[in-house]
């Protein structure tokens, strides 16, 4: 494995990046049909404001569950690449779904944290990542070897890159800012749902 | 019944029909009665079959391999079916995604613990106020034909089901001092 030489040792030493800007950067890296999972909230509300790929799939309530979602996907398509993008505060309620990833080891898989510290859409209360809980710490602690901190936006790319050549499972960990997302995701479930399998061919 | 055609475990009549169906991804939290089923999926290659830290986890990884074409269940105790309503509420039944679930029932015919007693009264209330059909199976000779026409009907009308297994089929938990 060979990670990029910025790598953090912890949430503290990462810059604190913007949601909006680097979901656009992973998008543009996506040239396979990868599939994507956006958690619930502005998570994907930004993925869903850089780009309507017919691959991605947007939660709207299930809290926590974009992980095991995107695990569930990469298990019934080992030859697609599945990228589950999902915020601090989300992850925090699922900690266990990382050691599951981890255990099951999925070599399609990654998973994207959108960590700013604090539940931004009720009103911007602490999280717990903002009181000592380094989310790409306790992946590793789950068995998630390849969990990392994205130091600056080119270091992101290139994880991002490498999650997409290389096998996972992997976890990479985003700090980003308080800023509102650029726009709301659409919220018809069987609407979502029926263009995300038609974007990953399982419905004509 | 026929001598030379023994009985066969509920189980593996269970099994069975998930094969059928090419049902193949099984995910639980453990429970004793289950321990039968769970120890045959294991051992029988058709299956994946892995344990999940909560029972809202399995309904996830279910729920995204279902989008993605692959058929799975969700085996739990009662109590475990007690932390799934917001999960089903926000994902499966909005999103019109068909979920198997199999609920080892506990709480009731001898239960031994009022926690499980208590939560037991939750299941079906809540597996009714969310339109789930369910279907308690209490006699080895109704299995097949539950699981199988249920499996289809799940399937067909992009909704799930949940199937209870009854102490009168399993003989439940016994209380042990």
């Amino acid at each position: 494995m060979a990670l990029p030489a910025n790598q953090p040792a912890s949430r503290a030493e990462a810059k604190v990046m913007n949601r909006f800007d680097i979901t656009k950067r992973m998008v543009a890296l996506l040239k396979n049909n990868e599939a994507v999972i956006g958690g619930i909230g502005y998570t994907n509300f930004d993925l869903w404001a850089v780009e309507r790929r017919p691959q991605n799939f947007y939660m709207l309530g299930s809290m926590g569950l974009a992980v095991p979602i995107g695990l569930g996907v990469a298990l019934a398509q080992p030859k697609r690449k599945v990228i589950s993008l999902e915020g601090d505060g989300s992850i925090l309620m699922q900690l266990g779904s990382l050691a599951t990833v981890g255990a099951r080891a999925p070599k399609n898989f990654a998973i994207v944290i959108m960590d700013n510290g604090a539940y931004q859409i009720t009103g911007g209360q602490k999280a717990l990542t903002d009181q000592g809980a380094d989310i790409v710490a306790i992946a590793r602690g789950a068995g998630l070897a390849q969990s990392v901190w994205a130091a600056d936006e080119s270091a992101f790319e290139e994880l991002i890159a490498l999650a997409l050549r290389e096998d996972g499972p992997w976890l990479i960990g985003c700090r980003i800012d308080a800023s509102n997302p650029m726009d709301t995701t659409d919220r018809n479930p069987p609407r979502i749902k029926d263009q995300f399998m038609r974007g990953i061919g399982t419905l004509a | 019944m026929d001598e030379e055609t023994p009985r066969r475990a509920w189980y593996e009549i269970f099994a069975d029909v998930l094969k059928q169906h090419n049902v193949d991804l099984v995910t639980y939290v453990p429970d004793n009665v289950l321990r039968p089923l769970i120890d045959l999926v294991h051992e029988d290659p058709f299956f994946t079959a892995f344990s999940v830290a909560r029972e809202e986890e399995g309904l996830g990884i279910n729920a995204g391999a279902w989008m993605a074409g692959r058929r799975g269940i969700l085996l739990m105790q009662t109590s475990g079916f007690a932390t799934l309503p917001n999960s089903i509420a926000s994902l499966t039944v909005p999103f019109q995604i068909p979920s198997l679930l199999l609920v080892s029932e506990r709480g009731t015919l001898g239960e031994f613990n009022i926690g499980q007693n208590l939560v037991a009264r939750t299941m079906r209330p809540v597996l009714d106020a969310l339109s789930i059909e369910h279907h308690t199976m209490t006699r080895l000779e109704d299995v097949e034909f539950i699981v199988d026409r249920s499996i289809v009907q799940a399937i067909a009308t992009q909704s799930s089901v949940c199937f209870i297994l009854s102490p009168l089929l399993t003989g439940g938990k016994v209380f042990a001092k």
